[in-house]
């Protein structure tokens, strides 16, 4: 008998005290929780995921299109940056002004070429406002897992208010499951010493979020 | 100190050193008082927080009433995602599939996220056997392995350890093991953080195989994903070229949308925040991004034995949170090495004795190490009640009965050493089935009280050590309801 038989047999006889029950699965479990906590406007839900991400060490910055591509270069110049990771397709704009190196992560690049960029750039697939977290999908404005962990410095783009949803269960109905998905909420930590938070350890230890507001300039521009 | 679990002194005795080390004492009150109250405070953010619990708890109990369903949907999916599934029914099994695995790759190294699965089952060790080098990363982890030292608490096993003792053992053993410690290295937690970044840069950089467990498993998407706080658990999940996964056979959650609840509880109940740094998910391998070849192995272990247990089946749906060892009286003062388990707390004080049966010193006394206050069951996200399963398996070991062991019904005896409590439970049960014995025996009791021992005598002592006898009233409360009619004409006790 090959151990998957053997376990799968284990768990039925283990069953067996179980009555038959037919019930599906929506109706066994009830779920009373909330979809989102608190009755916010838009605007409240990207000031929520501001002050979230900065209560967890992120540093964030709030712009328009316009303005994107200096915000961008200045954050880059004032961290010393001489090269950047970009993914495949970064909307080209945003590094328009900036001075350092782009340098692309190919299939061949080894961990340790990676290792030598000093910062990354890329867009998300949302943000959840009331844990403070963005989501990356590997979606190409974001690229592989590896160029957002290898690099010291993240800066992660989000277009507000689009990309922003409230809660958890609002994240998970967006996001595709199929997909390798990277929550992230603030810089590396750690609670190992006397249970106490501590940023940066493997990941960025500085993680830069810009709330882009699109839509904004895009009607002034009109 | 040892490195290892094997022949543990019974709870007792094991917990009777610990309690009288001031440095441990210290440690753990310091660490589990910061947590207590900031998981409150992050509880206390959601309004919804028992209705979470609820849903948790339904969660987990339908999976495993139909886990053999989820299983094999589990199976199929990770296998059309590009993985591979093997599945282990003992410890040594999966050592086997893990230590094959390695070898089939021609790699002699491993890094290794944090995982309690791998650590039951001794994988390291195994390694070690085969001339395989795992790499601990997590830093509590890294802490553990290079002070030689046993895990003592799920979620922060070197949480005995204080900053000092920290800075010592990195300047001490890291040049063992790669890159030394920094010159003139202080205990600030920043500067300990930054040299375990240092020191384990390199081995990730260069590592080709990672070993991982899971928090979760969707059965319908066949995705995993691992909740963690440094980013060491991305290291070792998007930059090897293999992935091994071993992971328990309780960790399966049907759907997709069944993360919304974990997601929002195990964080909090954790490291009490809103949400962890890092969270990845990942089904089966994906094209030019991460490992290319994934294994999950599915671990029973004596899973199947426990979900046999009507009442003891409860303890399967833990996720690991570790919040019941932050508010237990018991863990805070013995720490959690006296628990002989990678499993310490009341968590493992119902989980050990059913995942290794009850024949060790260390098991069958471990359903005792409780004060059955019940905190434990209050702060568990999934509302697993600990006290209820303590006193199931405590009857267990005084009066035997079936139980399953690798899949088969057997019976256990009674236990040894009970033979006192048994003995004063007959009497007990004889005296109050005869209302005239009882009634002598009492105002004997009364009249006698003054002469009556501070301690109790023979296998009495040790109960009695750390406990007062109950003093008796001078007359026996029947006789005193009669000769006061039910206390209308009181004049006082009798002398």
């Amino acid at each position: 008998m090959s151990s998957r038989e053997r376990i799968l047999g284990r768990v039925r006889r283990a069953l067996a005290d179980v009555p038959q029950d037919d019930t599906s699965y929506e109706q066994a479990v009830p779920r009373e929780y909330l979809r989102e906590h608190g009755d916010r406007s838009v605007e409240q839900t990207v000031d929520l995921l501001a002050e979230n991400l900065a209560d967890y060490r992120a540093l964030v910055h709030r712009t328009d299109a316009e303005e994107l591509p200096n915000l961008i270069m200045r954050l880059l110049a004032q961290r010393g940056s001489q090269s950047v990771l970009v993914p495949p397709e970064l909307p080209p704009e945003w590094m328009s002004a900036a001075g350092p190196t782009r340098v692309h992560d190919r299939a061949a690049s080894t961990p340790h070429e990676l290792d030598k960029v000093e910062s990354v750039i890329t867009g998300c697939a949302i943000a959840i406002a009331e844990t403070g977290t963005i989501v990356l999908d590997g979606s190409p404005d974001q690229g592989r897992r590896r160029i957002t962990l290898v690099p010291d410095h993240h800066i992660c783009v989000v277009r507000v208010p689009d990309q922003v949803v409230s809660s958890v269960p609002q994240a998970l109905e967006r996001l595709d499951p199929t997909r390798p998905l990277t929550w992230i909420s603030g810089p590396s930590a750690t609670s190992d010493i006397e249970l106490d938070r501590v940023e940066g350890v493997h990941g960025p230890r500085t993680l830069e979020v810009v709330l882009v507001s699109g839509r904004a300039s895009a009607e002034e521009n009109a | 100190m040892s490195g290892t679990f094997v022949g543990m002194p019974a709870f007792p005795v094991a917990a009777h050193d610990a309690v009288r080390n001031e440095t441990l004492r210290g440690n753990l009150r310091h660490a589990t008082h910061t947590i207590r109250a900031k998981r409150a405070k992050a509880v206390a953010e959601v309004s919804d927080w028992a209705e979470l619990r609820e849903a948790g708890k339904r969660i987990k109990d339908h999976t495993l009433f139909h886990l053999d369903r989820y299983l094999v949907q589990l199976e199929e999916a990770v296998t059309a995602a590009g993985g591979t599934v093997h599945w282990a029914a003992d410890a040594d099994e999966a050592n086997r599939i893990v230590v094959q695995l390695v070898k089939e790759t021609g790699e002699s190294e491993v890094v290794k996220v944090k995982s309690m699965a791998t650590q039951e089952i001794g994988l390291n060790e195994a390694l070690e056997e085969e001339g395989i080098r795992a790499y601990e990363t997590d830093l509590a982890e890294l802490i553990v392995q290079l002070g030689k030292d046993r895990p003592s608490h799920i979620l922060v096993p070197a949480i005995h350890r204080n900053r000092g003792e920290i800075r010592e053992i990195f300047t001490r053993e890291m040049s063992e093991w790669g890159r030394p410690a920094p010159e003139g290295l202080t205990d600030t937690p920043a500067e300990l953080a930054e040299a375990a970044r240092l020191h384990l840069r390199e081995k990730f950089l260069r590592a080709k195989v990672g070993v991982s467990g899971a928090n979760f498993m969707i059965a319908e998407t066949g995705t995993l994903v691992v909740v963690e706080s440094e980013g060491n658990g991305r290291m070792c999940l998007t930059l090897p070229e293999t992935l091994i996964s071993v992971v328990g056979i309780e960790k399966i959650l049907p759907t997709w949308r069944d993360l919304e609840v974990f997601l929002q509880t195990l964080p909090r109940s954790s490291t009490a925040e809103r949400m962890n740094p890092y969270t990845s998910m990942w089904t089966g391998t994906t094209d030019e991004d991460g490992p290319q070849n994934f294994h999950l192995v599915l671990l029973d272990n004596g899973r199947t034995d426990t979900l046999a247990d009507e009442v003891g089946r409860q303890a399967l749906r833990c996720i690991r949170c570790s919040a019941c060892l932050n508010v237990c009286p018991v863990y805070e003062r013995a720490g959690g090495h006296a628990y002989g388990s990678v499993y310490p707390g009341p968590i493992g004080a119902i989980l050990s004795p059913q995942l290794r049966g009850t024949a060790s010193e260390i098991d069958a006394s471990l359903p005792y190490a409780s004060s059955l206050c019940g905190a434990c069951y209050e702060v568990c996200p999934v509302a697993i009640d600990i006290p209820e399963v303590l006193v199931h398996l405590r009857e267990r070991i005084v009066e035997g009965g079936q139980v399953t062991r690798e899949g088969n019904k057997v019976i256990l005896k009674p236990a040894k050493g009970h033979a006192a409590e048994r003995a004063a439970m007959r009497a007990a049960r004889w005296a109050f089935g005869r209302p005239g014995a009882l009634r002598t025996g009492q105002r004997l009791a009364s009249r006698t009280r003054r002469f009556h021992p501070r301690t109790l005598p023979g296998p009495g002592r040790a109960w009695s050590e750390s406990r007062d006898l109950p003093t008796l009233p001078a007359e026996p409360f029947r006789d005193w309801w009669q000769r006061t009619q039910g206390g209308n004409t009181d004049k006082g006790a009798a002398k």
